[in-house]
């Protein structure tokens, strides 16, 4: 039983919190892949920029979470996504929109957004240091040790404040973005666009607004990954670089352009890393005497070391894109 | 797109004034370099862009010729880097004198029988095994073989770095490693480009940021192939080194090694893009539907560009890891080694050779003589803020300042592709009048 905890600890919880933060910074990816039809690789810095925004704020009022008794880092948040939802915008109108008004082909808005990512993180390096910092200023990060009531299970199911609020957070942005993609009308002319932008905008659907709108969603989105992933470690000015690759492995395993197929996708990746990295010989230790001594004599089972952990969205990658390009939920041939 | 009208007006033959004077100003900026850091410097200054100059010119026939964007130049400069080292250094005795290479060799073999074992059974469907059977044996096979040949190798290389420290070098010459650089570049190319080329470009330009980030990694962390992050050192040159000769021969020797290569890479390149096979890949390029309704295969087309530009980029990445005589897995970064690179292609003029080398010259000179201006103006900026506001700075002003160079280089990119997108050497288009 003890070896069923550790890998509850080591595969269930950790697969969980991976997955939920490369579910939201996918479905932010494949938004924008779907509307303005370019793989956007500044999200990662996107994200890295909304942690800070929270990491500056939390230093300013580290006194703003008292009052509700939840972290100050959580009741700022709401701010840095409007911060960040506004940098995304910025950005759009500055970089991205004179590209797309002098009809580039997509690659050359991928470079442009390749720019960005380099300013963005010379800005946060800038400001920041290159060393990484608690986003808990004030607060104290709390642990729950959940003990099982079965005898002889003598380690606790480990989960921390921040891994619950992950889930909670992450739960209610995809159901929220569901009810906005399907029953608003700025929602509805998203799904008009991104199906087929010329007929969108024929139909009298301001594109320009759309644009806007995609960019705010996918900042916001950017702004709560990157806040719940630091508040999870640490923040760390180099932390979208590891993020980049699995997020778009996660839009593009999911199909790109379907946002939920992106929150599947997620999920794939992030228990495909957990379960990678898992050392499988510790489950079959309470099996050691019935099983055949090579098979227990082998120490470690991991697929891959942790330090090769980037493999396996690489992987993944590459199996969707030479078996179904389009996804597994069939999103745009591309 | 209907920008490229302007270009098809045959333009008559003229003096190319626009060639000579910026290559004019990258000379006189040279000589300054050379008067103002002396000539030890500034030749190593000359020889780091001369091999950057063959790195661009590898991303200038992806991106230039064929609109491919590699984003993971990091990792082909990384392995051309890995064969100069592993090729050139001296044979290690600790290792061949043990039964360690015997060893080593069983699990490699293995690796091949079990890649040849898995092969095989993707295959069983034409012995009449349904699809689908097919597909889990050659799955569940896959994954037990892989773990297997995974542990024994583990075994092996903990033994290695245990008795041996690492396998050491060839002793061979530095050539060798070299060419062999560029092979490698082109054999992880030629993988890459099977899977992306059929699709979209950014697919491309997402595997190739995943493939250089994987062989940083295996590189820092094989510390029985590489030494990981104890890094190798010193790597021979092929020319006299400077304990001989003294510095500035030295690599003034290098840099004739590097201006020879590139000569011959550049009267290659332009022999092909002039030739057939260089319309044909313009052509791809300009409009992917009417070169197809020709009967080009576009698919192979594109994946000879890709592999070339990489066996480039490797070529071009040893030279640079023999020149720095010390291999160090953790000094190859996406910013020194990608973005860089692309900075130097898009600003010289992408499909333009040599716009693409006068940009190498030219954006490595500004990048090395930024660090002392970027920390210049951090200190004064320091200053400033003490004196006006009493501000106190933060210790690693330092590191912090070499961070601005990033954020120069990233506005640098979108500014050249929004204002001149054809950089400072446009592509010249030849007309037939």
């Amino acid at each position: 039983m003890n070896e069923l905890v550790f890998f509850i600890n080591n595969v269930v919880i950790a697969g969980s919190v991976t997955g939920s933060i490369y579910a939201i910074g996918a479905v932010g990816v494949t938004l924008i892949f779907s509307i303005m039809r370019f793989a956007h690789f500044a999200h990662g810095d996107m994200m890295t920029f909304g942690a800070f925004m929270v990491l500056l704020l939390a230093s300013a009022f580290p006194g703003a979470g008292a009052a509700f008794g939840v972290p100050a880092a959580l009741v700022l948040l709401p701010v840095a996504m409007a911060l960040t939802a506004l940098l995304a915008v910025g950005i759009d109108r500055a970089f991205y929109k004179p590209l797309r008004a002098h009809g580039v082909k997509p690659i050359v808005l991928v470079i442009g957004s390749l720019g960005v990512t380099l300013m963005l993180q010379g800005l946060i390096r800038l400001f920041s240091g290159t060393g990484g910092q608690s986003l808990y200023v004030d607060d104290r990060k709390e642990i729950f040790r959940l003990a099982l009531p079965f005898e002889g299970v003598r380690v606790p199911v480990v989960i921390t404040e921040p891994q619950l609020w992950l889930f909670g957070i992450t739960l209610a942005a995809v159901v929220g973005l569901h009810f906005f993609l399907t029953r608003s009308r700025l929602g509805k002319a998203m799904r008009a666009m991104s199906d087929n932008p010329d007929l969108a905008q024929a139909s009298g659907i301001n594109t320009n607004t759309i644009v806007a709108v995609t960019w705010v969603i996918a900042g916001g989105l950017a702004a709560i990954a990157g806040t719940l992933l630091s508040l999870d470690v640490t923040f760390k000015p180099d932390l979208s670089f590891f993020l980049l690759l699995p997020i778009f492995a996660a839009a593009i395993v999911g199909g790109v352009g379907h946002p939920f197929g992106a929150v599947a996708g997620g999920f794939v990746v992030g228990f495909a890393e957990t379960l990678a990295v898992f050392n499988w010989s510790v489950l079959l230790r309470p099996f050691r005497d019935s099983l055949p001594e090579w098979l227990t004599q082998a120490g470690n089972l991991a697929f891959v070391g942790t330090e090769y952990k980037i493999v396996v969205p690489f992987f993944i990658l590459v199996v969707i894109l030479v078996w179904r390009p389009t996804g597994i939920f069939k999103g745009k041939v591309i | 797109m209907d920008t490229r009208r302007a270009d098809i007006v045959a333009a008559p033959s003229r003096l190319p004034l626009r060639e000579i004077l910026l290559f004019l100003a990258l000379l006189a900026a040279v000589l300054g370099v050379y008067a103002a850091m002396g000539s030890a410097y500034s030749t190593r200054m000359l020889v780091e862009a001369s091999c950057y100059a063959i790195l661009a010119l590898g991303l200038t026939i992806q991106w230039g010729y064929a609109g491919q964007f590699n984003a993971g130049v990091m990792g082909f400069v990384a392995l051309g880097g890995f064969s100069a080292m592993f090729f050139s250094i001296p044979v290690n005795e600790a290792f061949w004198g043990s039964e360690l290479p015997g060893e080593l060799g069983l699990v490699l073999l293995a690796m091949i029988a079990a890649i040849l074992v898995v092969l095989g059974a993707t295959r069983l469907d034409r012995l009449g095994v349904p699809k689908r059977l097919r597909t889990v044996i050659a799955v569940v096979l896959g994954v037990v073989l892989y773990l297997v040949v995974i542990n024994a190798l583990r075994d092996v290389t903990d033994q290695i770095e245990s008795q041996a420290g690492f396998i050491g070098g060839l002793g061979l010459p530095v050539g060798v490693g070299w060419i062999v650089g560029g092979a490698l570049a082109g054999a992880v190319g030629f993988f890459i480009g099977r899977v992306c080329l059929g699709l979209r470009s950014d697919y491309l330009a997402i595997a190739t940021l995943g493939i250089a980030e994987i062989i940083k990694a295996f590189l820092k962390n094989s510390d029985w192939l590489t030494r990981g992050t104890a890094t190798v050192s010193p790597l021979p040159w092929p020319v006299p080194g400077p304990a001989e000769v003294g510095f500035t021969l030295a690599r003034a020797m290098y840099l004739s090694v590097t201006a020879v290569m590139i000569a011959v890479i550049f009267f290659l390149l332009s022999r092909a893009y002039h030739a057939p096979w260089g319309r044909m890949i313009r052509a791809i390029r300009d409009n992917e539907l009417s070169a197809a309704a020709m009967g080009k295969d576009i698919n192979r087309r594109r994946l000879e560009i890709f592999v070339l530009g990489c066996i480039l980029m490797g070529i071009g990445g040893a030279a640079l890891g023999s020149f720095n005589s010390m291999f160090d897995p953790q000094g190859y970064l996406p910013l020194n080694h990608t973005f860089l690179v692309l900075v130097m292609v898009i600003l010289g003029g992408p499909g333009n050779n040599l716009g693409t080398i006068f940009g190498a010259v030219a954006v490595y000179i500004i990048w090395i003589m930024s660090e002392p201006l970027a920390l210049f103006v951090m200190e004064l900026a320091v200053a400033f803020g003490e004196g006006a506001f009493g501000w106190e700075a933060p210790t690693n002003m330092d590191s912090r300042a070499l961070q601005a160079r990033v954020f120069v280089i990233g506005l640098l990119i979108t500014l050249v592709l929004r204002f001149a997108p054809k950089g400072l050497l446009p592509e010249k288009i030849k007309h037939v009048a």
